[in-house]
C-alpha cells in the first residue's frame, strides 16, 4: 500500500476496499462491522438516545489523545449525559490527500481502543477523499440505550431540570483540552494534557447510586462559564458559583494567563457538571471522586431562584461577577 | 492592554532566557533586563520587559500602608 | 496601615466628592470585569473604560492595508489573535481569509523569525500593534532581523503612545477625575511619566497591578487623592519611577514620534511612533494609514473610547453590534471596552 492517501482511496474501488481491510475492518473489528452491509442492524428496545459529533481538531495528535479518541469521547459522553448507555458508535472519515496512512492507522488504532474502553462498538463507517494537505476530519454519531434498571432515575435528566437549593458539581480541572491545543499551536513548551476521557464510569455509579440528578452536562468548546449560563437560561434558575471552588490545574491557570485567556471559558474533553439536590451533594462529590478521571470533582455552587436565567460568580476578592456564554473565539490575546 | 506575567528564569541562552510560568516555558528574549537563572521577571509577548523586585512578597503590605497612611 | 477588608469596606461606604475614574489599560477593565470590581464600590465612584485596546484604536486605513497586504500571493500576514476580527472598512482578516488571505496567529514578534528564515521566499509581514509596553518588543525584533541579515520580514506599524492621548482626552473636556494608569506601559515608561499629566490637570494618577487587591488598592488611593495632582505608584514590584532605560533607548534607536489616527478619535500630535526613514526597508507602508471609515455609521465607539458614554449607551451595544458580527473595534477584543462590558455583564 502506498504511504500517503491518494484520490484512489475514495474512489470506492479497490484502494478503498484495501484501506478498508488492512485499517478500519482490523481495528473495529467486530461482527456488525464484518458483515460489510449497507446498514448495520442491531437489537434494541425501548428508548434509545441519538448523536452525532464531527471533529475537526488540529493538530491530528496531541498530548493526552488525538482526533481518534476524541472523537469517540465526545459522542459517548453526549449519550451519556442524558442518562443512556453509549452501545454504538459510526464514523464517517474523511481524509485529505496527502494523509500519512501510518498516522491513519495510529489514529484509528487509538479510536479502536477509546471505543473498548468506553464499552462502544463501531457498528458502521464511511471513508471519503478530498483535496488538501494531508488532515483529516471525522464524524460520529452514536446510538445510547436506557438498561432497564436504570431507566426510571436517568429518564427526567436534562438541561432544564435543575431546581433550586439544587447544588452544582463539577467531575475535575477546567480549560486542560484547550490549554493542550493551543499550547501545540503555540511557541510555550509545557506537558499539559488533554483531558479526552469517556465518562462510562463515572456517570455509570452516579446512575446506579439511586440519587436524584436533575442535570448532567459534559464541558466542552466554550468552557464551564457558556456551559453553565446555557444551563441556567434553560432551567430560568439562578446558578451562583464560587471562584475559589471552580477546580483549575495551576499549570492551566498560569497558560491562560500567559495568553491572556479565562480558565472558565477554556474548554474540555473528559469533564462534566452534574446539578442534583444539595443534600446528595456530598455523596455524589464522593461517587465521582473515586471514579475514573473524578479525582478532582468539587461541588462549586448553588442554583437559586432570585434572577431567573443568570450565571453569577462569587470572586477571589468577594466580588460578584455576572457571566455569560463565551463571547467571539476565545483567541490568544496580547495586547 | 498588555497581557504580561510574572516568571522565573530557568536558564539564560546568551539573548534569550527560558522563563517558567508553573510549569509551562518561554523562550524570551533577555536584551532588555540583564538577568541570571532563579530572576522573577515580567513577560510581554516573547519579551522580558523587567526584573520583580527581590521583596516581590512585601510589596502588597507596602501598597496597604501607604494607602492607610492616605488615609490617616 | 489598612488590610484588604478595610479598602473594601470603605470603598464601599464612601460619602465623598463623586468621581468618575478612567482606565485605560484593557487588561484592566477585562481584571476589573473578571473580579466583578464594579459592585464592590460606592455609587461615588464610577469607572469608565477608556482607549486601553491597542486593536481597537487601529483605524480602518490600517486594517485595510493589511488585507492588501496579506492577499498578495507572496506575502503572509503575522499577528497576534485579536487582530485577525477587527473590522476595517470593509471586511476584517478573517474574512479575508476565508478569500485567500495568509494570515497567521502567534504569541511573540520574535516568532516571525523562525518562519522567515524557514520561509525565505516569503515576505513575513508582522502587525506590530500596541503602546509603550509592545513596542520595545519590535526594536528587539528589529535588532535581531539587521543582526541576523533577514531581508524578507516587514513591519505594519500602528504604535501608540498614552500620554499624549490621556492629555487629548482630558483637553476635550473629558469629565474624569481620576486615572488607573496603565501597569504595563508604566513598567516601559516608568510611573513619573504621568508627573506632567496629574499636575496639569490636578487630578491623581495611580499606576495599577492587575490581581484584585492590587486594583482594589489603587482605586482607593485614587479617590483619596480626589482633586491632588499627584501620581502614586501602586504596582511596585514591578514599576520604578523611571521606567526600563534600556528599552527606552531600543524604542528611540528604531521609533521615532509621529501624529496618529486613533479610531474614532482622529489624528492626535505626537501620539504614536513610527519606524525611522532610515530603517524604512522593514516598513510595509505604515505612514499615513489615516483613513477611518466606520463600518456601522451608529457605531460609537469614538464615543465609548473617549469615556463620553458608557458601551451600554450605545444603540448598537449587543443588538446590532455583537462579538460575532462586531460593527467597531471595541467589540472585538476580549479587551475591548464593549466586548469587557458585555461579557463581564457591566452596567
Amino acid at each position: 500500500m502506498a504511504e500517503k492517501i491518494t484520490m484512489a482511496h475514495g474512489s470506492g474501488g479497490r484502494s478503498t476496499d484495501e484501506l478498508i481491510d488492512t485499517i478500519f475492518a482490523k481495528e473495529f473489528d467486530n461482527p456488525v462491522l464484518d458483515a460489510m452491509e449497507d446498514s448495520a442492524v442491531v437489537p434494541v428496545t425501548g428508548k434509545i438516545a441519538l448523536t452525532t459529533d464531527s471533529f475537526v481538531v488540529t493538530p491530528l495528535k496531541f498530548r493526552g489523545g488525538d482526533i481518534g479518541r476524541l472523537c469517540v469521547c465526545g459522542t459517548v459522553n453526549d449519550l451519556l449525559m442524558r442518562g443512556a448507555r453509549p452501545a454504538w458508535l459510526t464514523c464517517g472519515f474523511i481524509l485529505e490527500e496527502g494523509l500519512d496512512i501510518g498516522l491513519l492507522k495510529e489514529l484509528t488504532a487509538s479510536m479502536a481502543a477509546a471505543a473498548k474502553e468506553a464499552g462502544v462498538r463501531i457498528a458502521a463507517g464511511d471513508t471519503k477523499v478530498v483535496e488538501g494537505h494531508g488532515g483529516m476530519y471525522i464524524n460520529t454519531a452514536g446510538v445510547g440505550i436506557f438498561p432497564k434498571e436504570t431507566s426510571a432515575a436517568a429518564s427526567g435528566i436534562c438541561a432544564s431540570a435543575a431546581r433550586a437549593s439544587d447544588a452544582i458539581l463539577v467531575s475535575g480541572t477546567m480549560g486542560d483540552h484547550h490549554a493542550a491545543i493551543l499550547s501545540e499551536r503555540m511557541a510555550i513548551e509545557t506537558d499539559i494534557e488533554s483531558d479526552n476521557a469517556p465518562l462510562v464510569d463515572m456517570v455509570g455509579n452516579l446512575l446506579a447510586s439511586g440519587l436524584h440528578i436533575h442535570t448532567m452536562r459534559d464541558v466542552t468548546r466554550g468552557g464551564l462559564g457558556t456551559v453553565l449560563k446555557e444551563l441556567a437560561a434553560a432551567s430560568g434558575k439562578t446558578f451562583t458559583i464560587r471562584e475559589s471552588a471552580i477546580p483549575v490545574n495551576p499549570k492551566v491557570r498560569s497558560f491562560a494567563g500567559l495568553l491572556g485567556l479565562d480558565p472558565v471559558y477554556m474548554g474540555n474533553e473528559g469533564k462534566m457538571v452534574v446539578i442534583l439536590p444539595e443534600e446528595e451533594a456530598q455523596q455524589a462529590l464522593e461517587i465521582m471522586r473515586k471514579s475514573r478521571y473524578g479525582s478532582q470533582a468539587a461541588i462549586i455552587g448553588r442554583v437559586t431562584e432570585e434572577k431567573p436565567g443568570e450565571l453569577l460568580m462569587e470572586t477571589d476578592i468577594g466580588g460578584l461577577r455576572r457571566l455569560d456564554v463565551l463571547q467571539g473565539e476565545g483567541l490568544p490575546r496580547i495586547c | 492592554m498588555c497581557v504580561a506575567l510574572p516568571g522565573r528564569v530557568v536558564s539564560v541562552d546568551g539573548e534569550y532566557a527560558q522563563v517558567d510560568f508553573e510549569g509551562n516555558e518561554v523562550r524570551a528574549l533577555a536584551g532588555l533586563v540583564k538577568v541570571k537563572p532563579g530572576d522573577r521577571v515580567l513577560v510581554h509577548a516573547g519579551c522580558i520587559l523587567q526584573k520583580l523586585a527581590a521583596d516581590e512578597a512585601d510589596s502588597m503590605e507596602e501598597i496597604f500602608r501607604e494607602i492607610g497612611e492616605e488615609f490617616a | 496601615m489598612m488590610t484588604l477588608d478595610d479598602v473594601k469596606a470603605w470603598l464601599k461606604n464612601y460619602d465623598g466628592p463623586s468621581m468618575r475614574i478612567m482606565e485605560v489599560c484593557g487588561s484592566h477593565t477585562g481584571a476589573i470585569s473578571k473580579n466583578g470590581i464594579p459592585g464592590m464600590l460606592s455609587e461615588k465612584i464610577s469607572l469608565l473604560s477608556g482607549p486601553g485596546c491597542p486593536v481597537c484604536v487601529t483605524p480602518s486605513a490600517y486594517i485595510d492595508r493589511l488585507i492588501e497586504l496579506a492577499m498578495r500571493p507572496d506575502t503572509c500576514v503575522v499577528t497576534f489573535g485579536d487582530l485577525i476580527r477587527v473590522p476595517g472598512s470593509s471586511k476584517s482578516l478573517a474574512l479575508a481569509k476565508g478569500e485567500g488571505a495568509r494570515v497567521k496567529m502567534v504569541y511573540s514578534p520574535l516568532d516571525i523569525i523562525p518562519l522567515a528564515k524557514k520561509d525565505p521566499d516569503t515576505i513575513w509581514c508582522f502587525a506590530a500593534v500596541g503602546f509603550e509596553t509592545t513596542t520595545p518588543v519590535y526594536a528587539a525584533l528589529m535588532d535581531e532581523l539587521i543582526r541576523d541579515d533577514i531581508r524578507n520580514v516587514r513591519l505594519l506599524t500602528a504604535l501608540k503612545t498614552m500620554p499624549e492621548v490621556i492629555d487629548w482626552l482630558m483637553s476635550s473636556g473629558a469629565d474624569v477625575q481620576g486615572f488607573i494608569a496603565p501597569g504595563h506601559v508604566s513598567v516601559v515608561t516608568g510611573a513619573d511619566i504621568w508627573k506632567p499629566l496629574a499636575q496639569k490637570y490636578s487630578i491623581p494618577f495611580g499606576v495599577a497591578g492587575f490581581e484584585g487587591p492590587e486594583l482594589l488598592a489603587a482605586i482607593a488611593g485614587i479617590v483619596m487623592n480626589y482633586g491632588r495632582g499627584v501620581v502614586k505608584n501602586y504596582y511596585p514590584r514591578v514599576v520604578t519611577p523611571e521606567g526600563n532605560r534600556t528599552a527606552q533607548k531600543e524604542i528611540d534607536r528604531y521609533f521615532e514620534k509621529a501624529d496618529v489616527v486613533w479610531r474614532g478619535m482622529g489624528k492626535i500630535p505626537g501620539s504614536g511612533r513610527v519606524l525611522r526613514p532610515e530603517y524604512s526597508f522593514f516598513d510595509a507602508g505604515s505612514r499615513g494609514l489615516d483613513e477611518d471609515h466606520k463600518k456601522n455609521k451608529a457605531c460609537h465607539c469614538d464615543e465609548v473610547l473617549t469615556g463620553r458614554i458608557t458601551p451600554r449607551q450605545c444603540p448598537l451595544f449587543g443588538k446590532a453590534c455583537t462579538p460575532v458580527n462586531p460593527q467597531g473595534a471595541c467589540m472585538v477584543s476580549t479587551e475591548g471596552a464593549c466586548l469587557s462590558w458585555l461579557a463581564g455583564g457591566r452596567e
